[in-house]
């Protein structure tokens, strides 16, 4: 990860901005695929988080959590998979019948298992 | 070329049927136009103006009606085809007043139904009165007033598309095409006849296919101020102001966005009428996963049938725009000439 260098020379680097598509991980989107394949099917019209409880109060967006798995960002989404409530009112209102509730559960599993190595 | 006149058959008298209809008695053909309603013009009846020009309807209208007036064609108003079937060289035909008849060819122009929004519940259609779709909008250009239910202005509509397209949740997979340019026309339309009222379209990918629909989606930027939010509404509701309230992620900005409307409007879809789908049960022609009829091949052969000597015109095949519906039916057309010539 392309970090801070920290103060020790009084300036700081930005963190690259960049999706470094070629650096990223991919593993958490092939356990999420291979486990929950309608996963495949959203084509990002956010129905899901326009009808979120969770996501009128804290930051939570389940369309673009969906983003960060397919470009294997896994920082962002450590975070985005803690905040649903799996009430599963996005799974209604889902056009294209993707199982939103299950995504977000195997999405969190996949990081669990991310952490112990074993995906 | 053979000049001997053959009995043709046309079901269905919108704009394919009267196209299809029109072209075959010009080749000099006897043509028997069926038409459902009361009278024939489909859906354009209904229509004030036209996408991407916003020309008045009456237009294409009279040239279908000034199409049709010709002593080959036979025009039976207020019945529908209920059944075709090959008989020897023939098609035998039923009608739904009992009466059947034979025909040399026949050409399916059964046309579309608009989707019924009050499947989509969650949009409020039928519950709460300042909600309409696309087509009663239509009827507010016609009757030159656009109003809320109580007869206020209102100040802000927003207009939802997709409504029955591209959503599984009631089995309509396919995009209905002609919805992204029809909110943008009628958003300018909105514009024009209410300069303080604000238009915001609520798109999930704007479809601009055809000529001049892109332009018409720039020119209702840069002249008519018309709002653009990328995102599926996902519900409907009326706070105590009696406004309404939609709810929607604005995918953009990634946030939910709420917003209060005097107006919502519905771009309802299109799907496979159902007297077509009645006459496509009975007479066993092959539907599509869409529902649309099956035509013998997708590439070059979309107004083939798969009965010898019944071909397709029209919006019975697919979704398409109006200008797209006459060149199909005038193919159509050629097709059965080709047909009745050659066999």
């Amino acid at each position: 990860m392309k970090g801070s260098t920290g103060n020790r020379f009084g300036f700081t680097v930005n963190r690259s901005r960049l999706i470094d598509y070629d650096a990223s991980d991919r593993l958490v989107r092939d356990y999420v695929t291979l486990r929950e394949p309608s996963f495949r099917l959203c084509f990002a019209c956010g129905g899901c988080t326009a009808t979120c409880t969770a996501g009128q109060h804290a930051p939570f967006n389940l369309r673009r959590m969906n983003t960060f798995i397919r470009r294997g960002e896994i920082e962002p989404l450590r975070e985005e998979v803690t905040r649903c409530m799996l009430c599963g009112k996005c799974l209604l209102v889902c056009p294209r019948g993707v199982n939103t509730r299950n995504v977000v559960s195997v999405a969190a599993e996949a990081i669990k298992k991310l952490d112990r190595n074993e995906l | 070329m053979s000049t001997v006149t053959k009995h043709v058959l046309v079901a269905g008298g919108g704009v394919a049927g009267m196209e299809a209809a029109g072209a075959l008695a010009e080749l000099g053909h006897r043509v028997t136009l069926i038409e459902k309603d009361q009278k024939p013009g489909g859906h354009l009846k209904q229509w004030h103006a036209l996408f991407p020009d916003r020309r008045p309807a009456d237009e294409v209208r009279k040239y279908l009606s000034r199409r049709i007036d010709n002593r080959n064609i036979k025009l039976f108003t207020g019945v529908s085809v209920e059944k075709v079937k090959k008989q020897g060289h023939d098609l035998h035909i039923e009608l739904s007043d009992g009466s059947a008849l034979t025909a040399d060819a026949a050409i399916i122009a059964t046309g579309f139904d608009l989707f019924d929004a009050r499947r989509k519940e969650e949009y409020g259609y039928g519950i709460y009165d300042n909600v309409i779709t696309s087509a009663e909008l239509e009827d507010m250009f016609n009757a030159g007033r656009i109003t809320t239910a109580d007869g206020r202005k209102p100040s802000r509509i927003g207009l939802v598309h997709c409504v029955g397209s591209r959503d599984e949740k009631v089995n309509n997979n396919h995009c209905s095409k002609v919805c992204c340019v029809t909110a943008v026309k009628q958003a300018v339309e909105i514009r024009q006849k209410l300069p303080s009222c604000e238009v915001f379209c609520f798109y999930m990918d704007m479809r601009m296919y055809g000529p001049y629909y892109e332009e018409l989606y720039r020119e209702s930027q840069e002249v008519h101020n018309v709002n653009y939010i990328r995102g599926k509404v996902s519900e409907a509701s009326a706070n105590i102001n009696n406004r309404l309230v939609i709810k929607v992620e604005d995918t953009l900005a990634g946030r939910p966005l709420r917003m209060e409307l005097d107006m919502l409007v519905l771009m309802v879809g299109m799907e496979m009428s159902q007297a077509g789908t009645r006459l496509a049960e009975a007479s066993a022609l092959g539907m599509g996963i869409n529902r649309f009829l099956e035509t013998g091949d997708h590439h070059y052969g979309n107004n083939l049938g798969h009965v010898k000597g019944l071909f397709y015109a029209g919006t019975c095949t697919a979704p398409m725009n109006i200008t797209d519906t006459i060149s199909h039916a005038r193919a159509a057309v050629t097709e059965t000439v080709r047909y009745l010539t050659t066999r």
